[in-house]
């Protein structure tokens, strides 16, 4: 188990520390750093995409998806991020809690 | 955000920063209960758990790790999978590292704070002296919270064993989303982002936990190649 724990913490931190490192030359070109800008939004939504809707490998609809449409009526009216995360949290418990 | 810091004074903006990263790392801290409850659950000891909090320190990996042993996956398996998680930070470090400009001993410590929160507040900011700080001080909140966090939800885990019925499960979809949605301003990233949900979610069933958000990485690299159309798109 700690050589796995070690393996990955290494790995993670190399990842990071690689990034940050690359030549300037490298990031600064049109197409990297246009790329670059499009991967959190493509890596978030997956991230949103997968957390909300699956269950290890399955698709998969329930009171997760109820809480992830209140926290886009919260974005939506601006609210701050604190209350989006909470009302999220809540609409997905009361409604585990009723169905 | 970015369009106030136009306008406001530094005082205004920093404190405004400021108070965003100490929400962020309130909000973070929550879902680190939970990480600890379920590194717990999964068979990892306590000191394992704050190992992984505080070297790792990359949620979705650490999540995807635990899970997969959880699930009676291989430990090492669950290795391969957090370091393919990862790997969205060093795409995040490339954008970070033209934002920062960080030589010496803060390289290692910035990327160390590269994680999916820091760079989302950081890229929210237009102007480089509030991208910088927003950064930092949200990498700084999050890692206190999360570890914080991680140690008490792994001591209390018989407590929090079922976030879902607090529905923590739902808190890290809604920051995501809190965080990305400065992003989706123009045509692009909302279609980036639409294609990078389909993606993942049909990729789901056929493939091992945490590639499919890989695969979802593989949009922006399509989407990014294209000819660059100019700025006024937005």
């Amino acid at each position: 188990m700690w050589l796995a724990i070690a393996v990955g913490c290494v790995g993670c931190f190399a990842l990071k520390l690689v990034g940050l490192s690359l030549p300037r030359r490298v990031i600064e070109q049109p197409v990297v750093k246009h790329i670059a800008e499009l991967l959190p939004v493509a890596l978030l939504t997956a991230l949103i995409a997968t957390q909300t809707f699956t269950s290890g490998h399955r698709l998969q609809l329930d009171a997760r998806a109820a809480g992830l449409v209140a926290a886009a009526i919260a974005v939506r009216f601006k609210a701050p991020f604190l209350v989006v995360v909470a009302v999220a949290c809540l609409v997905t418990a009361l409604v585990r809690l009723v169905a | 955000m970015s369009d106030a810091d136009a306008v406001s004074s530094w005082p205004a903006t920093r404190t405004g920063v400021l108070r965003d990263a100490a929400g962020v790392g309130l909000a973070t801290g929550a879902y680190g209960l939970s990480f600890g409850a379920i590194s717990s659950a999964a068979g990892l000891s306590v000191l394992q758990t704050c190992v992984l909090s505080l070297v790792m320190f990359t949620g979705g990996s650490q999540f995807a790790m635990v899970g997969v042993i959880g699930g009676g996956g291989a430990a090492m398996t669950g290795a391969a999978t957090a370091i393919m998680l990862g790997v969205r930070n060093a795409f995040y470090a490339v954008r970070m590292a033209a934002i920062l400009d960080v030589r010496g001993w803060r390289r290692p410590v910035a990327a160390q704070l590269v994680i999916d929160e820091s760079t989302a507040m950081a890229v929210a900011r237009t102007a480089p002296r509030p991208s910088r700080l927003a950064f930092w001080a949200t990498g700084a909140a999050v890692y206190v919270f999360w570890n914080l966090a991680t140690l008490i939800g792994a001591l209390s885990a018989h407590a929090l064993s079922n976030p879902r019925v607090l529905g923590l499960d739902a808190a890290a979809p809604a920051a995501f989303l809190a965080l990305m949605s400065p992003r989706l301003r123009s045509r692009e990233p909302w279609v980036v982002a639409l294609a990078a949900a389909a993606v993942a979610l049909i990729s789901v069933p056929f493939v091992p936990a945490g590639v499919p958000v890989l695969f979802a990485a593989g949009v922006a690299v399509v989407a990014g190649v294209r000819p660059n159309r100019p700025e006024g798109s937005r």
